[in-house]
């Protein structure tokens, strides 16, 4: 089992080394002169060349990039060209941010699409099973950043129920475990979690309703086993997929978190990329992608992992 | 997606039955036949091709003029005269401005899929063709971008290279380029273990031969089927860009942008706010319903 999962790990460097070319190629993808963002048109030419010594833009590409690799391999994101602080120390607590919320979404999206996507699977009734098939299709259809702004017209600006926007009270900037901040914290989970919910429900519908018309499920009806029993035996056939399209969403909603995060001006990484995208920090710009990328490579190769860990029939190949 | 996203998995391999008749008139006939006689997917294209042909003639509808602002008309509330929408931020006409911006909002949600299709579709099948090497290059390189949520991918683009519809266009095919390659490659692989292709190469058809009549006729129908199931993905995504002041430029009319910017109005006037969001909804589930509709009728199972 370790054995797979160091070869895994050793099959992501060549995907890690392309990543990080891509993201090192995110700042010369910008029109212009990197070192345009942060000089006023009209700076002299030698404070432009120093600075171009100074943050290492006047090197031949390769070079470059060697040398921001080395650094980068270190921990040393950089600085923000923004702020003048460090790109690690911020992304580091805006992900604490995104991860906080992104671990409620998934909770609260992977229960809600078990519990659907069973009761579909097995009602009796075609209005239950169309009922759950309309909630999963609503789950994939709706732009998330739209059901985010009319949660915030539902429940803060008609209801007053809940808070509009940000991570706590009184510019909060880091999240702690009271009733003030979980209470900020209802509307992005739930905007967050209709996509995966959407196409969790999808599959675990259809799985539950494959592994029922599997032979054992009848074989353990003939014994007379309890209905609830069952249950607990097709669950655990039907867990290895789910889990694994779950793994993959949950990935997919680090990104999406992005939009849901600027709706709620919650101080994560999509916010921080959001912003440093507008005051063109490039090293924020790179800094966010390349963690958030790291993150959800090593999400998905443990997501593969554990996947084969629960289910014996994949081969370790 | 992706979007979560939306997803771009592709939610287990795929798989391919065989067709001995490849690309055989009497298949697409009966898929023809099939979609007839579904009504869900009817009601759907209908709408959408009333959204498109609404957008392709929106000059010649007596709309009000989509750019045309006025500062004492200024959200005005839903049933208004003259303004049955109402009016948005500037006093322009909700109404016109919703249609007018299905133009860019449909053009850039179908327009990426649609290259993407082209360029991923033709690698997918190239490297599941030839295989070996030519394979492994492709696929691995893209892995690479398989190594980024598909919204982050997409921010991270068109943030890096600036706003602007063409940047837009750009970064979303470059999304949706490698989970329809993947797709596209896992078919062919398929295909090419039948043994109709060996047949073939067996009786000295050259290999552009096997895939224009024995390959394309077996894995376009999944392939199609994946891509317009991303249509949804990408409207999503598209309109999500241009939330984000990423994709189009104001003044133009487009849903996302409007959500944006109406969102200042969302104490003053919250249904008008949340207007071009149903657009955005009614065309993704469409494109959504359609993709599943194909689905059934081209039989595809994924």
């Amino acid at each position: 089992m370790l054995l797979y999962a160091l070869r895994r790990l050793i099959y992501l460097i060549p995907v890690a080394f392309g990543v990080s070319l891509l993201v090192f190629a995110l700042v010369h993808l910008a029109p212009g002169d990197p070192i345009s963002a942060i000089v006023p048109p009209d700076a002299p030419k030698e404070v432009v060349d120093k600075l171009k010594e100074y943050y290492g833009f006047d090197k031949p590409l390769p070079v470059q990039y060697l040398r921001w690799l080395g650094v980068t391999l270190t921990g040393d994101l950089g600085t923000s060209i923004g702020t003048g602080r460090s790109v690690a120390s911020e992304v580091g607590s805006a992900f604490g941010n995104t991860i906080i919320l992104a671990i409620a979404a998934t909770l609260f999206a992977f229960t809600l699409a078990v519990i659907l996507g069973t009761a579909a699977a097995y009602a009796k009734s075609r209005i239950v099973d169309r009922l759950v098939t309309l909630i999963s299709l609503i789950g994939v259809s709706v732009p998330h950043f739209w059901l985010a702004i009319v949660l915030v017209i539902i429940f803060a600006v008609e209801l007053g129920a809940l808070p509009p926007m940000g991570i706590g009270p009184e510019n909060s900037t880091g999240w702690k475990f009271d009733r003030a901040h979980l209470a900020h914290m209802i509307l992005p989970t739930i905007a967050l979690s209709v996509i995966p919910l959407g196409v969790v429900t999808r599959t675990v519908r259809s799985t539950v309703k494959e592994t029922l018309s599997m032979e054992f499920v009848t074989a353990l009806q003939a014994k007379g086993m309890r209905d609830s029993r069952i249950l607990l035996h097709v669950l655990k056939n039907a867990a290895p997929t789910c889990l694994a399209v779950m793994g993959l969403q949950a990935g997919n909603l680090i990104g999406g978190s992005i939009l849901i995060e600027t709706v709620f001006a919650w101080p994560g990484t999509g916010f921080l990329l959001n912003s440093a995208i507008f005051r063109r920090d490039l090293p924020i710009l790179q800094g966010t992608t390349l963690v958030l990328a790291g993150f959800f490579m090593l999400l998905n190769l443990t997501v593969d992992i554990i996947q084969t860990m629960v289910d014996p029939r994949i081969k370790r190949g | 997606m992706a979007l979560q996203s939306p997803s771009l998995d592709i939610g287990g391999a795929v798989l391919v039955t065989p067709k001995p008749t490849a690309g055989g008139r009497g298949y697409w006939q009966s898929v023809g036949r099939r979609l007839r006689r579904d009504p869900v997917t009817l009601i759907c294209a209908g709408i959408l091709i009333l959204l498109v042909l609404a957008s392709i003639a929106a000059p010649y509808l007596y709309l009000a003029d989509p750019y045309k602002t006025s500062m004492i008309r200024r959200l005005y509330p839903l049933g208004s005269p003259n303004h049955w929408l109402g009016t948005d931020e500037l006093g322009r006409d909700m109404f016109a401005r919703l249609i007018y911006g299905g133009r860019l909002s449909l053009f850039m949600g179908v327009t990426p899929v649609v290259c993407a299709l082209l360029i991923g579709g033709s690698l997918g099948i190239l490297a599941g063709f030839v295989g070996g090497k030519t394979n492994m290059a492709i696929m691995r390189i893209m892995d690479v971008f398989y190594a980024f949520p598909s919204v982050l991918l997409a921010i991270s683009l068109s943030g890096a290279m600036g706003a602007g519809t063409e940047n837009t266009l750009l970064s979303l095919t470059l999304v949706f380029i490698p989970p329809i390659c993947r797709v596209s490659e896992s078919v062919t692989t398929q295909v090419r273990g039948f043994d109709f292709v060996d047949a073939a190469k067996a009786s000295g058809a050259s290999a552009f031969t096997i895939v224009r009549v024995h390959v394309l006729g077996n894995v376009l129908g999944p392939i199609l089927v994946y891509a317009t199931s991303l249509i949804s993905v990408a409207i999503i995504l598209a309109a999500g860009l241009s939330f984000l002041g990423l994709g189009v430029k104001p003044p133009e009319p487009e849903w996302g942008l409007m959500l944006n910017t109406l969102r200042q109005a969302i104490y003053v006037n919250p249904v008008l706010a949340a207007l071009p969001g149903v657009m955005i909804f009614v065309t993704s589930i469409c494109f959504n319903l359609m993709s599943d509709g194909l689905r059934a009728a081209m039989d595809v199972k994924a």
